[in-house]
């Protein structure tokens, strides 16, 4: 039998503002507890919210992001529910009338062509606060920290056909928030969040199975192992002759499992209705030519113009553009020492993004400046070091702070580059080794390597390596 | 009054501003008067003495430094709705009987900027659900010209304080006719401003679409000073609406002649008593001896306002006062068994048997399937009420009518039916629905009881409210009288 997945994700964006979505308490993570939890998000009787206009401003910008529309009135509803982490006993958030509707996303597909997923909607809501069941023992604790903090809903349509596509898309949308600076992205903190929405059908059946909804997935790993389970598991179920159910779902990381956490039957009434307290929000066309006038240029068309005018290869090109951070860099670098841009990305690529993992490190951290990668590579062109030699040269750059000429310099690093003065080597460790020679030239090719080391030894590791190659060659001859 | 003081704010602003007397003086009136009536009448849930002494003493300083203004110095009750940093604000309910705001309401702030001393604050109905008083967790304020009758609701407190010389001024908030009814049912005027003209923020939630704070006093020239002191744009509040500060007692001396009054005949039908319409017609004759021209009109669809209005302010009620759970504020249960018992037994315990009815009547009109034939139903009818108004708008200049159909009633006779109290909000709230603004001044009496009448305005029109209202007040001597207890102190 012939199964395929059909699979819809709900992310949950933590907007980057300084203040909460309807009240001016600082969102800063990881502050004591309750310390950043003003009057209006303890809901205490008598205040009132008034909407952050920088998330308006933020939801925006994704909408235009994203090609969608962006509804000049929109709605704050409240969805009503009781819960001790919930203060004021309902969250506002958009229902009927999000503010964007419509939107899409190009993502890798399956057999690698481009595929759109289309987004259906992205709302602005507050997030609410945080019960801790570990910190007193036999109580529960609320931090309410978190309440009011400004979310934005992205919702897509059931447009992904398998987990590897999910995570695509996640991963897209992760890119495209901070490329907006609108959402720090960070995963561990909850920044970005995912609920997704998966079912299974038998191939080509037009009809949509019943779904699952998994919550709270806080890594691609997750999402990916979790969305791959439920596929399984809802095949079984029904090959074993039974019924998948609508229910709501948890993601057992430690177990690497799916289990029902509520099923419909438990499914709240939220009685939603319009925030009487919140006038209806309205953008715009001023407010969107605004934002359109902030938009930067996005990873999509990015990758494309790195393609076009830098020669890159696609691998390339889509690591670089991946932060909006790495892509200045390389821009920056590039613009410094111009000319080979290959070499630029295939160091970025390879020494920094290295360098920074072993670290632990995120890339806004960099201790080496695009100015200090652009003179060191500069050093690699004018032949004064060899590759080897710059990438030590980089790890004290990146001890020390030091410019790598002032390392070259102390270090003594220099590179034999006179023909003259190498072919002297290569005629001195020829003499010295005439079982080699004879070795090489009945055709052993490994011994190569011997000639090239002994050499590399005799000029204390400074010969140039390419005009060692083409002098040996031709002196062995063969 | 025997004391020699003058009883309206705006003799007393005079004899401040004179020297007549000081405000500590005045303060101490007011505080021997509440000690020697609130036990009987229970008009205040808290006095504050200390801090209206030291109000006062402020506000002389301030005088003695050239800086008061017209309402400095001036006494107030504040109703128990409006939140008072340090004061606790118990919304008439035994869930915030332990309850001391962090902060304080705009409005308040605003009155205590004018400099105006708060005595205490007033009773009433618990969080507003209620058209006499006697839902408060405190016990019924009574009816100072009867005191075995309410004093209507919800800010009874209030009207009752002002009615009998315990305050010449206090706050009130009006839902759905809380400023306006009371105000006709103890002889003293009341005005529901324009919704967003007083910002909500520090004001307990009752129905947020509807809920308006407003003054109340003995003369509309006297709510007019208040309306200044406590209106204005709130950028806490959204909802509150940007206009430009302006002096409401601009048009006190407006002459009425070329004035159009319209009295709605749906107001005028059967379910009015007809001792209430008679002083209606009388009214009605005393603007026409003014020079105004009184002519019927229609609002076709003021009856579909009672149902209207109880859903909206159910639903709104049912979700603001889940906030209310035991968690971080409030009554709380002794020894919760886990989550469902803290929440049910908080909830069960901490509100009154009208606000639970409330809550449930607001829950089953939000919920999934019924949603569209009562909330959707009734916002549509909201839109019919708006309607008819604003046809009424391009006839008339003003409406004229009864604020209640009947006079005060009897304590406890309606506590058992609720539908029939609900209907006592029959003329004032339509109103709200629209968010109009609507006074009640005194008409006249009926069984030694005071009659109000309700003037409706056009939106952001309380200048002129008043001015119709100072006219008649300038004509007739209902507001004068004071009841026989007020005068034994």
């Amino acid at each position: 039998m012939q199964w395929e997945a059909v699979i819809g994700l709900e992310i949950h964006v933590q907007l980057a503002t300084s203040s909460k979505m309807f009240s001016g308490a600082a969102t800063a993570y990881g502050a004591a507890p309750n310390t950043q939890a003003c009057d209006i998000d303890l809901g205490l009787p008598g205040v009132l919210p008034v909407i952050n206009r920088r998330a308006v401003e933020m939801a925006v910008l994704l909408g235009l992001a994203i090609g969608a529309q962006i509804a000049p009135v929109s709605i704050f509803a409240r969805k009503n529910y009781f819960y001790p982490d919930l203060p004021k006993g309902y969250q506002i958030s958009q229902y009927e009338a999000p503010i964007v509707r419509h939107g899409t996303l190009e993502i890798a597909g399956a057999d690698g062509e481009p595929k759109t997923i289309r987004i259906l909607r992205a709302h602005l809501e507050e997030d609410a606060g945080k019960s801790v069941h570990d910190a007193f023992p036999g109580n529960s604790a609320i931090d309410l920290n978190r309440a009011g903090t400004p979310l934005l809903e992205v919702v897509t349509e059931p447009d992904m056909a398998s987990a590897a596509e999910a995570v695509a898309y996640m991963r897209g949308l992760h890119t495209l928030v901070r490329y907006l600076g609108i959402c720090d992205g960070n995963m561990q903190e909850g920044s970005f969040r995912c609920d997704a929405n998966v079912s299974v059908r038998r191939a080509g059946d037009p009809k949509l199975g019943t779904r699952a909804e998994i919550k709270n997935l806080n890594s691609f790993r997750y999402v990916e192992r979790a969305i791959e389970f439920e596929i399984e598991r809802q095949i079984d179920v029904i090959e074993s002759g039974g019924k998948v159910v609508q229910e709501t779902r948890l993601y057992d990381s430690v177990k690497d499992e799916t289990r029902s956490m509520r099923g419909k039957e438990d499914a709240h009434d939220y009685r939603y209705f319009p925030d009487p307290d919140l006038l209806p929000l309205t953008v715009t066309q001023a407010d969107i030519d605004a934002a359109r006038e902030r938009l930067p240029e996005l990873p999509a068309a990015k990758k494309s113009r790195f393609l076009s005018q830098y020669g890159l290869n696609e691998q390339d090109a889509l690591a670089l553009v991946q932060e909006r951070e790495v892509a200045a860099y390389f821009e920056q670098v590039e613009s410094i020492a111009p000319g080979d841009p290959k070499q630029i990305a295939n160091w970025i690529t390879g020494e920094v993004f290295g360098a920074l993992n072993r670290a632990g490190l995120a890339f806004a951290q960099l201790p080496v400046p695009s100015a200090g990668l652009a003179a060191l590579l500069g050093r690699i062109r004018d032949k004064t070091i060899s590759g080897s030699m710059a990438k030590q040269v980089f790890e004290e750059m990146w001890e020390t702070g030091d410019t790598p000429d002032a390392i070259i310099e102390r270090r003594g690093f220099k590179q034999l580059t006179d023909d003259g003065a190498i072919a002297a080597l290569v005629d001195e460790v020829i003499a010295a080794s005439p079982e080699q020679v004879e070795q090489y030239r009945s055709g052993k090719d490994k011994v190569f390597g011997y000639f090239v080391g002994q050499v590399m030894k005799k000029s204390k590791g400074q010969a140039n390596p390419q005009q060692l190659n083409e002098i040996l060659k031709a002196k062995l001859g063969r | 009054m025997a004391s020699g003081f003058p009883s309206t704010v705006a003799a007393l602003a005079a004899g401040l501003e004179r020297g007549d007397f000081s405000s500590v003086e005045l303060t101490e009136h007011y505080l021997a008067r509440i000690r020697a009536l609130n036990p009987e009448l229970n008009c205040y849930i808290t006095v504050c003495e200390d801090g209206a002494r030291a109000q006062a003493r402020a506000a002389d300083e301030r005088r003695a430094m050239g800086e008061a203004g017209v309402l400095t110095g001036i006494p107030y009750a504040n109703k128990d709705i409006f939140c008072t940093a340090g004061v606790r604000t118990s919304c008439g309910s035994r869930m915030l009987d332990n309850f001391v705001p962090p902060y304080t309401a705009t409005a308040v702030e605003r009155l205590h900027e004018a400099g105006m001393v708060m005595l205490g604050k007033a009773n009433m109905d618990e969080f507003a659900m209620g058209s006499s008083n006697e839902t408060s967790f405190y016990g019924p304020a009574r009816n100072p010209w009867r005191p075995d009758c309410v004093p209507g609701g919800s800010s009874g407190g209030s009207a009752a304080a002002v009615a009998a010389r315990l305050a010449p001024a206090a706050t009130g908030t009006d839902t759905g006719g809380s400023i306006r009814q009371p105000a006709s049912f103890c002889g003293v005027s009341g005005l529901k401003p324009t919704y967003g003209r007083v910002s909500r923020w520090g004001m307990i939630a009752f129905a947020s679409s509807l809920d308006q704070g407003g003054p109340m006093a003995l003369t509309a020239e006297d709510l007019a000073l208040l309306l200044g002191a406590m209106s204005g744009f709130d950028s806490r509040d959204s909802t509150s609406v940007d206009c430009v500060p302006e002096d409401f007692s601009r048009l006190l001396g407006a002459p009425l002649a070329g004035l159009k009054l319209g009295l709605p005949k749906e107001f005028l039908d059967g379910r009015l008593a007809p001792e209430l319409g008679a002083t209606l017609e009388e009214a009605r004759r005393v603007y026409e001896s003014l020079g105004a021209e009184c002519r019927e009109i229609s609002l076709p669809n003021s009856g579909l306002a009672i149902p209207a209005y109880y859903i909206v302010a159910s639903a709104e009620c049912s979700s603001n006062l889940s906030r209310y759970d035991g968690v971080r504020f409030g009554h709380r249960c002794d020894q919760p068994a886990d989550l469902l018992d803290l929440y049910t037994r908080s909830r069960a315990e901490g509100f009154g048997a009208e606000v639970k009815r409330r809550i449930l009547v607001g829950t089953y009109a939000l919920s999934a399937g019924y949603y569209e034939a009562y909330y959707g139903k009734a916002q549509k009818l909201r839109r019919l009420i708006q309607r008819d108004f604003q046809a009424a708008f391009g006839e008339v200049d003003a409406i004229l009518g009864p604020t209640s159909p009947s006079v005060a009633f009897g304590l406890g006779q309606k506590t058992d039916d609720p539908v029939s109290m609900y209907l006592a909000d029959i003329y004032t709230t339509a109103v709200n629905l629209a968010g109009l603004p609507g006074l009640s001044i005194p008409a006249g009496f009926v069984d030694g009881l005071p009659v109000g009448m309700q003037l409706i305005g056009n939106y952001f029109d309380e200048a002129r409210l008043l001015g119709i209202a100072h006219r008649f007040q300038q004509a007739t001597d209902w507001h004068r009288r004071v009841p026989a207890l007020a005068d034994k102190v």
